[in-house]
């Protein structure tokens, strides 16, 4: 558990490091929602340095899958039919509420923001509740 | 040496993802789930990050511009309604049935687990299909 928490530290510190860096170098805000949602709009000033950013979490993805393929869990404790539902209810709801956990939660939090401070409080609360409910109605399995 | 800085900050996120578990979907499930063994040391990604990008974030923006572009380009809006609260509950939603955020279902994809290209695949369309149903609000094109 000790070991846990550090690492989950140390990975939170190396993310809101990459925020800064896309701030510092870019001028733009780490909202993973916001970049990939822009990928699939019509292409404008911000289509390049999007796709690149996604090509380094990709690049990033792939290092971890062949370096520690343990940090990406396989096989899932849902079904596909389950994780897919998850897909489109995260899809419409980021674009709906303009956020997800990287640029409300990290990036928001760190701004101050009250809009993203309820952006992050209202995902939280049905994020715990969700599966909170699935364990205790329909012990854990969907 | 703009891409350079830009691909490098998308690699080192997807490298803290999986250094801090937020990958792993299963103990993302563990950390929403409070009735079963609740493993809450994913709270800890939200102490980091925000720790250092707050910090860094104020010393940034003290700057007249970012090194590689010509202005910052901080979100504007502040009005809160009910599209933000309803849109990031239903994103909460998702996120408790199936693990992944947005962040960790692109990046772990690319191990090609059923589960994560399930999410990633579902949740393009689930943005596709906000982009068609509301076309008004989608071409400002980046925000958080």
């Amino acid at each position: 558990m000790m070991s846990d928490i550090i690492n989950a530290t140390i990975g939170g510190a190396m993310i809101g490091l990459a925020a800064s860096m896309l701030l510092f170098f870019h001028g733009r805000i780490a909202g993973i929602s916001g970049i990939v949602g822009g990928l699939l709009q019509r292409p404008g000033k911000d289509t390049a340095w999007q796709a690149v950013f996604v090509a380094g979490l990709l690049t990033g993805g792939v290092i971890l899958t062949l370096v520690a393929p343990a940090t990406i869990a396989e096989p899932s404790t849902r079904t596909v039919g389950a994780v897919a539902i998850a897909g489109l209810l995260v899809g419409v709801g980021v674009r709906m509420g303009r956020g997800c956990t990287s640029g409300h939660g990290v990036c928001g939090l760190s701004r101050l923001s009250k809009r993203s401070l309820v952006a992050t409080i209202s995902f939280m609360a049905t994020g715990f509740a969700t599966a909170t409910i699935i364990q205790l109605f329909l012990g854990g399995t969907v | 040496m703009r891409t350079l800085c830009v691909f490098a900050a998308g690699l080192l996120f997807a490298m803290g993802l999986g250094v801090s578990g937020m990958t792993d979907a299963n103990k993302v499930i563990g950390f929403l789930n409070v009735a079963g063994t609740w493993d809450p040391s994913l709270a800890f990604v939200m102490v980091g990050a925000i720790a250092v990008h707050m910090a860094t974030y104020r010393l940034i923006i003290k700057r007249t511009k970012p090194v590689f572009s010509d202005q910052f380009l901080l979100p504007t809006v502040t009005k809160i309604n009910p599209r933000l609260v309803g849109g990031a509950a239903l994103f909460g939603a998702g996120w408790g049935l199936g693990g992944f955020c947005p962040g960790p279902g692109v990046v772990s994809s690319t191990g090609f687990g059923e589960a994560a290209l399930a999410f990633t695949v579902s949740m393009l369309m689930g943005m596709l299909l906000f982009h068609a149903v509301d076309p008004a609000r989608t071409v400002a094109g980046s925000s958080s």
